[in-house]
């Protein structure tokens, strides 16, 4: 070791010291792998936290492993269940981290730079969920080292085909957007060719950004246009503009009324659990709005739909309302939570700018967004699978196994670690400094 | 190649007499013989179990003495013009024949998604939940001349299209092109004791299939979704025709 080298390890240590002795509470021995000046736990409590999310994952990893030795029996699916709990989990994640690409939109390209303070933890939301859902998918296809034959023999005329292209493409563009953010960890951003990398990324964030957006459209809408083409259900089918059926313009909706909800909520939690403000409290209000006023339209048109569908769609095909709900576990209540309680209810306090600026309801009435939207994404899946349409079939109903938990768990678990380790050892909220340590404290 | 349109030149078709099926189910068994059709460990739970062609059982919902039942074979309706399985496919494993119109799918190119599961309403298509394990000696009765599929692809009804190739192979050894109604029968057409199933050319006006599909008697199930079946039923039972579709009570059945 050279004097200069001696002299930046001696440097290191004078900061721990320094800011254990200012701030006793916050010494870790990671410190130096943090965020300039910034506060985290302890390595030990941090450590037993980690334990917790590894033995979701590990639960997670057994169940997967035992659904690729033993095969999709292991499941509760069946032939008339042929989508379960993980298309449902897939679906949800994937609508929920649209708060990614939309926050990108809003901030590069619509140029709201106060919703910079959280764009990054958008990017890794959307990241964990995009990246969560593409692994759940290679235990839920019958066989998953055929999965590429999706892009190898692509059948043009497949929602499923445009979903797989684009949500693989944006998980690249995801990963593009959230390696800057790595490079900006402080042992990482002093080598020069990361740092330089990173900040090239950084200038051309907003083709990105673009990119993302495009990309998110025709895939948030795939999914939905999934359902909506499915002309021999007439649960699910709807009709709609050329091939798209409305379902894709409404899963793309709902999609960008959840995702900034899920994210502000995400947020508001990690203050919490840290005990610090990370963003101005006006973000999450703006977040809150911009919420409230989608998840507003997206009823009006959601609403419309299901008249048009109930009255004219469904009896076309020889179907009332009632017959989807004469029988079977599934009942009318489902239709009501969904757009009414966790529709109607969330939208109307979201757009109170009162009740923004009010915590409890600011996230009760993010939360419940999300759980509209969830619910939509179960009814989609799992009820129209259950409605028969042969008049001699049945209603049935599905219980998901512990395995397929395990994986749903599991990918949860996976994203805490993700997000914890970002949160802990990267720059995630730029304004965490500004808003906790401004008064005094190391640089 | 596949073709989303209706089917022209050959289209085959079967039509099946309801008034004539006894319920035996051999058309049943027949069929999983002949296509290597694996059998679980379990077969309680039909939920999982495959049958490509299943005999339903159905009755008109009156009591005693009034009770009426019918059974009602159903193997793949081998949907015509646009079947709602093939448009939905990501790797195109399944797609419906230019010549013929037999909607196939291709074992080896199936990903497992499940995706045509979910499109298709009249439940012909089975998914392997299971490994394909042979007890021993068992193997030994599988048909050479079609492959046994694997565990995590969907499986169904093909109209035993192997004994279409070994129909045109035999008209190819003997010099002609054309195939004889006789030549190609699918294995529940030929099991049948009843003769309830008829099989042919829907569009060869010489071929039996074609004269009965246009009987007043005929029917094919959810006419109104507009999936253009190739699998017509006969009766003369009005009561078994009103479960065959959807309608409103004020629409009432679509004829």
């Amino acid at each position: 070791m050279d004097r200069k080298e001696i002299g930046e390890v001696v440097n290191e240590i004078k900061f721990v010291v320094d800011r254990w002795r200012k701030r006793p509470g916050s010494f870790a021995i990671d410190s130096s792998l943090m965020p300039e000046g910034v506060e985290r736990c302890g390595l030990a409590k941090f450590s037993g936290w980690m334990l917790f999310c590894i033995a979701l994952c590990a639960w997670g990893l057994v169940s997967a492993f035992l659904c690729l030795w033993l095969g999709l029996n292991q499941t509760g699916m069946n032939d008339y269940f042929p989508f379960g709990l993980w298309i449902v989990f897939d679906l949800a994640v994937i609508a929920l981290g649209a708060g990614a690409f939309f926050t990108g939109f809003l901030t590069y390209i619509l140029r709201k730079h106060e919703l910079k303070a959280i764009i990054n933890c958008a990017v890794i939301v959307g990241f964990i969920c995009y990246s969560g859902a593409i692994l759940m998918l290679g235990v839920d296809i019958g066989q998953p080292i055929r999965g590429w034959f999706g892009f190898w023999h692509a059948n043009v005329h497949s929602m499923l085909t445009e979903v797989m292209f684009c949500i693989t493409t944006y998980l690249i563009v995801l990963t593009i957007e959230y390696v800057p953010l790595i490079f900006e960890n402080r042992k990482l951003d002093r080598i020069p060719e990361l740092h330089l990398f990173g900040h090239n990324l950084h200038s051309i964030m907003i083709v990105f950004a673009g990119v993302g957006t495009f990309l998110s459209f025709f895939h948030q809408g795939s999914l939905g246009g999934m359902y909506g083409v499915l002309y021999a259900r007439p649960f699910a089918y709807r009709t709609g503009f050329m091939i798209w059926p409305w379902t894709f313009f409404l899963f793309v909706f709902s999609a960008i009324a959840s995702g900034p909800a899920f994210t502000a909520l995400i947020t508001y939690i990690t203050q919490k659990v840290s005990g610090k403000q990370l963003v101005n409290r006006s973000v999450l209000s703006l977040m809150g709005k911009i919420a409230g006023g989608l998840l507003a339209a997206y009823m009006v048109v959601k609403i419309a739909d299901t008249i048009y569908w109930a009255t004219v769609t469904a009896p076309s095909m020889g179907q009332s309302l009632w017959d989807f709900y004469r029988d079977g576990p599934y009942g009318i209540w489902l239709m009501v939570a969904e757009l009414g309680i966790f529709g109607i209810v969330p939208a109307v306090i979201l757009l109170i700018p009162k009740a923004r600026e009010n915590d409890a309801w600011l996230i009760s009435a993010c939360a419940m967004n999300c759980i509209g939207i969830v619910l939509n994404r179960f009814v989609f899946v799992v009820q129209a699978m259950a409605i028969p349409v042969l008049p001699f079939e049945k209603f049935l109903g599905y219980l998901p196994t512990w395995q397929e938990w395990g994986i749903s768990f599991g990918m949860v678990g996976y994203g805490l670690i993700v997000f914890s380790l970002s949160y802990r050892y990267l720059p995630v909220f730029p304004q965490e400094n500004d808003l906790n340590y401004a008064q005094g404290g190391p640089r | 190649m596949s073709s989303l349109g209706p089917t022209t030149g050959i289209k085959y078709g079967m039509v099946i007499d309801l008034d004539k099926c006894t319920g035996c189910g051999t058309c049943s068994v027949a069929c999983l013989t002949e296509n290597n059709v694996y059998v679980l460990e379990d077969e309680s739970d039909k939920v999982r179990s495959i049958t490509w062609l299943r005999v339903y059982r159905i009755n008109n919902g009156q009591p005693y003495p009034q009770t009426k039942v019918a059974y009602i074979p159903r193997p793949c309706m081998q949907c015509d013009n646009h079947p709602p399985c093939v448009s939905v496919c990501p790797p195109t494993a399944t797609t419906k024949d230019e010549i013929g119109g037999i909607v196939s799918q291709i074992p080896t190119r199936c990903i497992g998604c499940r995706y045509c599961v979910a499109a298709c309403p009249y439940h012909v298509r089975y998914f392997n939940w299971f490994d394909q394990v042979w007890p021993e000696g068992m193997e030994q009765a599988l048909s050479p001349d079609v492959s046994c599929r694997m565990r995590g692809v969907v499986e169904k009804c093909t109209f035993c299209y192997h004994r279409l190739n070994q129909a045109k192979n035999r008209a190819y050894m003997e010099g002609r092109r054309e195939i004889q109604e006789h030549e190609y029968i699918p294995a529940c057409v030929e099991a049948c004791p009843t003769k309830a199933i008829t099989f042919g050319d829907l569009l060869n006006p010489d071929h039996r299939v074609s004269k009965l599909a246009k009987s007043p008697h005929a029917f094919r199930l959810l006419e109104s979704l507009g999936t253009e079946p190739k699998v017509y039923y006969l009766t003369t039972q009005e009561w078994i025709r009103r479960q065959s579709d959807n309608y409103l009570q004020k629409q009432g059945l679509k004829t």
